[in-house]
């Protein structure tokens, strides 16, 4: 309370105030279940963590979600949705099969570029379509996530993608690892580093957050709306692009059915990590931890003995959870700043 | 008198001439002049709907006039966005702040024009500093890393202000700012408007509260009925020439009110209050008689309907009907004993929009008309036929969607609903906004016959016509309380205005 009750103070030791702001933060809280659930996996079984295989799969696995979480935080800052993600992933998944196979020696870089590209423009269409129809995100993502995926499916056929169609060298990126760290993790860490950096000191990220906080708001304070929403749109189809190019390197095997249902794990990741629902809060620091925290779960239940019909219904338990742990400290803070603004009368 | 005459030397700070707004057939603005100038602060004052905030809006970019000059600085300019008359230094103060709740109050003042450094990087210590060093002036101890949410008006209203400083705005528009704050806010308020004014800014004031715009300002300027009527030097007026200049216009004559046998008492609200809203509010309804419920918008008077009707609570006092006290917070037992409640938003709180007419008219009577259970379209469209025809709903078929009529057959529609529960008190809140004037003369009549039928209503309008000509009896609420209580003859436009805008203690 003491904290925003003293009025202008500029000379607030910042050490203190940074030590605070990390103790309270939304992130922490599920950081530290994080780590609870990891200590709890291998305290069961050493070899959850303490194996080379262990630890890497608890760093290979979650990257390709996170991007996707980053891509779907953008979007939800910003009080929209994108359910089309999934079939994004699995349609630059096949795109990134399908130039290896039909332009032998391409270089990587390329498929990369195409991949994002790919998804970058996918997402440029749901972004003007929302932006423009006026039609609630949830409904013309849904539409496009079925399009998408209809593509992916009359463009696959029974078709699928081996690991022998792909180069070494793309499949090492999958496999290989930097002092210890998988390649992977590394790029998605990259990622990560640079959407946070954007949404904390970039306007057109400041706005995102007030396009979410209100936009009304928004539309008065003349900032151009329909092109920042546009924008997240677009991030969340690069991303959803890249995470499909990676996709390939890492399983080697692509399906029409790459990526199915990755929009809800998305969505459920950055939820968990305290991007709220209703826009204008969140930081892709937490839904990136969300999505560690939801794939790790996922691998520590069987270790831990719990059978798979509960593994779900955890899942289910942790996003009820922090929808409705939010709300409470939003009620709480409500009531707070409330109470003290009759305290300043 | 001076807004059309081409005065010689520097040019004002703003002008307009002869602007017309209409929004399809409903004309908004039909000639609106304002003339700004730098260091004066300029009222600007009408009843409600005679084009204030429509005047406002075309300055502010959020709509576009249809005909007229907007000048500022002399240069004719012609704003598509927000976004264009900000940078064109025209700052605007809206009556409900438009901030973004999720964001500190520092992010709120700078959003889209943060400072950055040359690699773009929003410079958080400069924009925290610069918050500062406005609060500092404006002798407010605020906090700049605190969420916005949660403060009160009279705070959001200062990071408005700030914001409009920040921008260096030359010509700063408050659209009735102290319409939510109280004493002490109102002198802070007033303390910054005027240092502004003597940096040289062009200041509008737009209030309905005569003792400050005699108190604040400089220069006054009167609408009526979306036309221009005059620009005044403030100390060359007075209140009664201004309520005479706003009101300015023969209107009893409008909706004659046909008389009816007022019988006895039927509805007795005592003393109810609901803190912040309404305070110590009594009244009486007899039957057969029509009483008007005037004030200003905010004023509290929906409120009250509200809470009589049931759909909010109140702390203390309590409705009495036909002799026994009525449950509180209970709508359902206030329709069941004859209370019918016509609100305000027909389009939002009053209609289904995608339903049809018939559905719509019996949404009230739904278990009285149901068999075993089930509701057959015959027996729903001859209950509502029968409304239909009464009210003569002009719509071509009763399945016909309720948002395709036209805004005086919804409101039809909308009583119709509730005369179908056959109530005994009536309360209809701005029964004839956005209608056209054939169909208002026409809910009129109806209204009328209703009352000589022996229902009690308690008509809510802003339009002081409507309710000189229809009342028999008229309330004025200002500010959550009841200020006057007149009979028809006495209840004049002069007085009415005075018993709505006046500062309490001289209405008392």
């Amino acid at each position: 309370m003491s904290a925003t009750l003293t009025p202008v103070q500029p000379g607030t030791s910042g050490a203190s105030r940074i030590v605070r702001r990390i103790a309270t933060a939304r992130e922490t809280g599920i950081a530290v279940a994080l780590v609870l659930v990891i200590v709890a996996a291998t305290a069961s079984n050493p070899t959850f963590l303490f194996s080379s295989d262990g630890f890497r799969d608890l760093l290979l696995t979650p990257s390709l979600l996170l991007l996707v979480a980053v891509g779907q935080a953008f979007v939800i800052i910003t009080r929209s949705v994108d359910l089309s993600v999934g079939s994004v992933v699995g349609l630059t998944a096949y795109l990134t099969g399908r130039l290896f196979i039909d332009i032998p020696g391409i270089p990587i870089i390329v498929v990369f570029a195409a991949g994002v590209l790919l998804g970058g423009l996918l997402g440029a269409v749901n972004g003007v379509l929302v932006a423009w129809a006026k039609v609630p995100a949830l409904v013309i993502t849904l539409g496009t996530m079925y399009i998408y995926r209809g593509i992916n499916v009359a463009w696959t056929g029974s078709d699928r993608i081996n690991a022998s169609d792909l180069p070494r060298d793309f499949r090492g990126l999958g496999t290989e690892h930097l002092l210890g760290i998988p390649i992977l993790t590394i790029i998605a860490l990259v990622v990560l580093i640079a959407a946070a950096w954007y949404l904390r000191n970039i306007r057109g990220g400041r706005e995102l957050y007030a396009i979410g906080s209100d936009p009304d708001a928004a539309h008065l304070y003349g900032l151009r709306v329909s092109r920042r929403i546009i924008t997240a749109f677009v991030v969340s189809g690069a991303l959803a692009g890249l995470a499909g190019v990676l996709y390939a390197a890492r399983y080697g095997t692509v399906s029409s059915a790459a990526g199915f249902g990755w929009e809800l794990q998305a969505i459920g990741a950055a939820v968990i990590g305290g991007v709220a629902i209703s826009g204008g809060v969140g930081t892709v620091w937490g839904a990136a931890i969300g999505a560690f925290l939801l794939l790790t779960i996922n691998r520590a239940l069987p270790i831990l003995g719990i059978d798979d019909f509960w593994q779900r219904a955890v899942v289910g338990v942790l996003i009820l959870g922090s929808i409705v742990l939010d709300r409470l400290l939003a009620v709480r803070q409500h009531r707070r700043l409330i109470a003290q603004r009759e305290v300043d009368r | 008198m001076a807004f059309d005459a081409d005065t010689p030397g520097p040019p004002h700070a703003l002008e307009l001439k002869r602007v017309v707004k209409s929004f399809g057939p409903v004309v908004a603005l039909r000639s609106g002049s304002l003339t700004l100038d730098r260091g004066s602060i300029h009222a600007l004052i009408g009843e409600n709907g005679a084009g204030k905030s429509t005047l406002v809006k075309i300055i502010a970019g959020l709509y576009r006039r249809d005909a007229g000059d907007l000048l500022l600085e002399g240069e004719s300019v012609d704003f598509t966005s927000t976004a264009q008359s900000k940078a064109a230094g025209i700052a605007v103060i809206y009556q409900e702040p438009t901030l973004f709740p999720d964001l500190s109050v520092t992010e709120n003042i700078f959003m889209g024009r943060q400072p950055t450094n040359r690699f773009g990087r929003i410079d958080r210590k400069a924009m925290r500093t610069e918050a500062v060093e406005i609060f500092g002036r404006l002798g407010v101890a605020l906090d700049p890393d605190r969420v916005t949410e949660g403060l009160s008006i009279a705070d959001q209203q200062i990071i408005e202000i700030a914001k409009a400083i920040s921008l260096d705005a030359r010509v700063l528009i408050m659209d009735e700012p102290t319409a939510a704050l109280s004493g002490v806010e109102v002198e802070r308020l007033f303390a910054v408007a005027r240092s502004l004014r003597d940096e040289g800014r062009a200041l509008l004031f737009i209030s309905h509260r005569f003792d400050e715009v005699f108190a604040l300002c400089d220069t006054v300027t009167v609408m009526r009925d979306g036309s221009y009527v005059e620009t005044t030097p403030i100390a060359e007026t007075t209140v009664d020439e201004l309520v005479r200049q706003m009101v300015g216009r023969d209107v009893t004559e409008m909706f004659p009110k046909q008389p009816a046998a007022i019988g006895d008492v039927v509805l007795q609200v005592e003393g109810l209050t609901r803190t912040g809203v309404f305070r110590d509010i009594s009244f009486t309804l007899r039957r057969g008689e029509i009483v008007g419920l005037a004030g200003l918008v905010g004023a509290g008077r929906s409120e009250v309907a509200r809470a009589v009707f049931g759909v909010d609570t109140y702390e203390s006092g309590r409705v009495v009907l036909d002799g026994a006290v009525l449950r509180k917070g209970d709508p359902r037992a206030a329709t069941a004993r004859g209370i019918a409640l016509v609100p305000e938003d027909r389009r939002k709180q009053g209609l289904v929009l995608d339903d049809g007419v018939a559905r719509n008219i019996t949404l009230t009577i739904r278990s009285k008309l149901a068999r075993w259970g089930l509701i057959w379209n015959r027996l729903e469209n001859e209950a509502a036929r029968v409304w239909a025809s009464r009210l003569e709903v002009k719509t071509a078929a009763l399945d016909a969607e309720a948002g395709t009529l036209s805004g005086g057959n919804q409101q039809k529609v909308v009583l119709g609903k509730w005369l179908a529960t056959e109530p005994i008190v009536l309360i209809v809140d701005e029964p004839t906004r956005g209608i056209d004037v054939g169909t208002k003369a026409e809910v009129h009549r109806l209204l009328s016959e209703l009352a000589q039928q022996g229902i009690a209503i308690l008509m809510i309008s802003s339009e002081l016509p409507e309710v000189l000509g229809m009342a028999d009896r008229v309330l004025v609420m200002r500010e959550g309380r009841l200020t006057a209580e007149l009979p028809r003859a006495e209840a004049t436009p002069e007085a009415v205005m005075f018993a709505a805008t006046a500062p309490a203690e001289a209405a008392a």
